[in-house]
């Protein structure tokens, strides 16, 4: 067996954690979206929700490590390829047309820089409220308010849906990319894994939109 | 037909290079690629100027020698041709073409088009190689081997080792070639004894030659003059994964 230095060192095995710390981030991107999808449901269902994750603080803890152990790792095997990618090309070419690569495929760095910067800022918003210490007088578990009261803020409402966007495009190339790195992009398999990478990104994003379009819409509201 | 070149000069691996502009009148929309550039070369002696150098061999596209950015498209704009199969009748009278070396830090430019790719050969030793025992020669088709293996393994053979998907990478990543070699051998069984160290050891040497890693863009497969498919890199890495896990 191969020690896990030498696993990660080379530039197959780097891929295969890429691979699988962003499936493990997409399973939180799913599980995070039906969460906040009880916005629609009232103040109390999206409060109790936040409430009752406390009721199961030690598994709370461990997902939460587990989550910014993932995210550490997915952007610090990203940091390296790139850097081995970089310095695999010294001299770029006067004339370079692209034939059949998506531009989703081609601007990974772009978009996950982007939504990292929005994951910072979400966290400081939302998560430690540095950004909005009003939210500290609402109480604890007032999601609900603090989530309605932020999106009346077109900048933020536009950082967001941005951030969604290319979130979107990040996972349009890295759902189907993620097999083909673990090695099961194969086969009969896939027209599913194509269909379902590009199905699961637009139906992300869209569930994530759909929270900003209808409190500009005034479908709900505080 | 006339045509003018844009092409890249250089005098040796240390020295600058720079794009340098000939016109090419008098083509025939019949001639190869490679002849055209032969008869540029021609002009070139005839006025005491040095020629350029480019690679080529067979020239009926089974070789892999030869190579060219063409366009800013490995091997050109024809579809699973490489360079010497390439015609003029593929551009239009009076067209710009842009010729490039192939770009990576494991391909060094030796002089003007011609690249040093002896790093696909130290990637073969490292393990793309099968072992065979010596004595008399053995039936043919005495190893059972299913059709559709066989036909796969073949797919995979047809990889001439030119260095268009190294070309065409954004990342200069080898892993098409090494990809390839890899599910040749691997599909058949005279390739299981080395089996579990072959992906472990082509892949460390394509590493250790400075090519970048895949990024799955797909870049590669449509411009592989043999249409190697990219699923040929998903056996590679379920190859390695396996390798890494077992316990030799």
């Amino acid at each position: 067996m191969m020690s896990i230095s030498s696993f990660y060192r080379s530039s197959v095995g780097c891929k295969v954690v890429m691979a699988l710390t962003g499936l493990g981030l997409v399973g939180f991107l799913c599980a995070h979206l039906a969460g906040n999808l009880l916005v629609f449901k009232g103040p109390e269902a999206m409060n109790h929700y936040a409430r009752s994750l406390r009721d199961y603080l030690p598994i709370l803890w461990v997902l939460r490590v587990g989550l910014v152990g993932m995210f550490m790792l997915h952007i610090a095997s990203a940091i390296r390829l790139t850097q081995l990618n970089r310095k695999a090309r010294p001299v770029e070419y006067a004339k370079k047309k692209n034939v059949q690569s998506t531009i989703s495929s081609r601007t990974m760095m772009l978009s996950g820089t982007v939504v990292l910067s929005f994951v910072l800022y979400h966290l400081a918003h939302l998560t430690f409220r540095w950004t909005h210490p009003e939210f500290q007088e609402l109480g604890d578990f007032d999601v609900y308010q603090m989530l309605v009261m932020s999106f009346h803020s077109p900048y933020v409402a536009f950082f967001y849906c941005l951030s969604i966007l290319l979130l979107m495009s990040h996972l349009h190339h890295g759902i189907v990319s993620l097999f083909q790195s673990l090695g099961l992009y194969h086969g009969g398999l896939q027209l599913v894994i194509r269909m379902a990478g590009a199905g699961l990104s637009v139906l992300l994003a869209a569930g994530f939109l759909s929270i900003p379009t209808a409190i500009f819409c005034g479908w709900i509201g505080l | 037909m006339k045509v003018r070149l844009h092409v890249w000069r250089q005098p040796s691996s240390n020295a600058p290079g720079k794009m340098v502009q000939y016109d090419a009148p008098n083509i025939s929309p019949a001639m190869s690629f490679l002849e055209m550039l032969d008869l540029v070369n021609e002009g070139l002696v005839e006025k005491g100027e040095e020629p350029i150098a480019f690679d080529h061999d067979c020239r009926e596209g089974i070789c892999g020698t030869c190579s060219l950015m063409i366009n800013g498209v490995a091997h050109g704009p024809s579809e699973a041709t490489t360079t010497c199969q390439l015609h003029m009748r593929s551009f239009r009278d009076g067209e710009d073409i842009y010729i490039e070396p192939w770009r990576a830090q494991a391909f060094p430019v030796l002089r003007d088009l011609v690249t040093d790719r002896s790093s696909f050969d130290r990637i073969m030793q490292a393990g793309g190689f099968v072992s065979v025992n010596t004595g008399g020669v053995p039936d043919a088709n005495a190893i059972p081997i299913s059709k559709v293996d066989a036909d796969s393994a073949m797919d995979a053979a047809a990889c001439i080792g030119c260095g268009a998907c190294v070309a065409a990478c954004k990342n200069a990543s080898a892993m098409l070639f090494v990809s390839a070699k890899v599910s040749h051998l691997a599909l058949l069984p005279q390739g299981q004894v080395e089996g579990s160290m072959r992906a472990k050891a082509m892949v460390a040497q394509m590493d250790q030659e400075g090519f970048g890693a895949c990024t799955n863009t797909k870049e590669c497969e449509a411009v592989c003059p043999k249409e190697i498919s990219v699923s040929s890199i998903a056996r590679l890495n379920r190859e390695f994964l396996k390798a890494s896990v077992e316990s030799r």
